[in-house]
């Protein structure tokens, strides 16, 4: 996208950013106990992303976070789905079942914070795809669009 | 339940989708792919699916127009309507 030289559009989204990405992470905590989770948090997220490519061109927010960065942060949300899920396994219990390693451990609602570091695993990992997919369309043979 | 704001939303959402197939801007299609998209939001929020209703906002109406958007700024016009 060009690069415009419109203050509005700039400052607005220098204020709208950080609230979008606060709104993305309560959306993400929140997923377990109602409307929400970490898709829908991680759309969100990826949407703040696309909002900042909008307003100030793409070369400059991919100097922030690139592709390499992208790749590891959907590496690492991957990681914490699975790893969790995996978890339950050696606890002898089914794939994702919590319930499982919190009677193991006797810490009582472990099974909370287990949902909620799958939601951002799963949170992350659509952040980091929806995200590398708007850097590749928006990028046209080496320059940005 | 409200059955007249119903039937208005399922009249302005069916007339959206017609528009989006019948005009002949893709850039036009868009716009109103979305204004469709928002309309579906508040039916699915009525239906008591929040969380299909908030799918649909964000996917629908934020992530897929500005997919459809760039990917129409990479094509060319080809004929001259």
């Amino acid at each position: 996208m060009p690069v415009r030289e419109n203050v509005v559009i700039r400052t607005v989204s220098r204020l709208a950013v950080p609230f979008i990405q606060v709104f993305a992470l309560y959306v993400i905590v929140h997923g377990a106990s109602g409307a929400g989770g970490g898709f829908q948090g991680g759309v969100v997220f990826a949407a703040s992303f696309v909002l900042m490519v909008i307003a100030f061109g793409l070369g400059s927010v991919r100097k922030r976070i690139d592709n390499r960065g992208f790749m590891i942060c959907s590496v690492l949300g991957i990681f914490a789905y699975a790893g969790i899920g995996f978890l339950c396994l050696l606890f002898a219990g089914n794939y994702l079942e919590y319930g499982a390693i919190e009677a193991a451990l006797g810490i009582p609602h472990l099974h909370g914070l287990l949902i909620d570091v799958v939601e951002a695993g799963i949170g992350i990992n659509v952040m980091a795809v929806m995200t590398s997919i708007i850097y590749d369309i928006a990028e046209q043979r080496g320059k940005s669009l | 339940m409200i059955w007249i704001l119903d039937f208005a939303l399922l009249l302005f959402m069916i007339l959206c989708a017609i528009a989006a197939i019948t005009v002949k801007d893709l850039l036009h299609a868009t716009i109103i792919l979305a204004a469709y998209s928002l309309i579906m939001t508040v039916l699915w929020a009525e239906l008591n699916a929040p969380d299909v209703a908030f799918t649909e906002a964000t996917v629908g109406a934020g992530i897929t127009t500005v997919l459809f958007i760039a990917a129409i700024a990479r094509t060319r016009r080809s004929s001259s309507d």
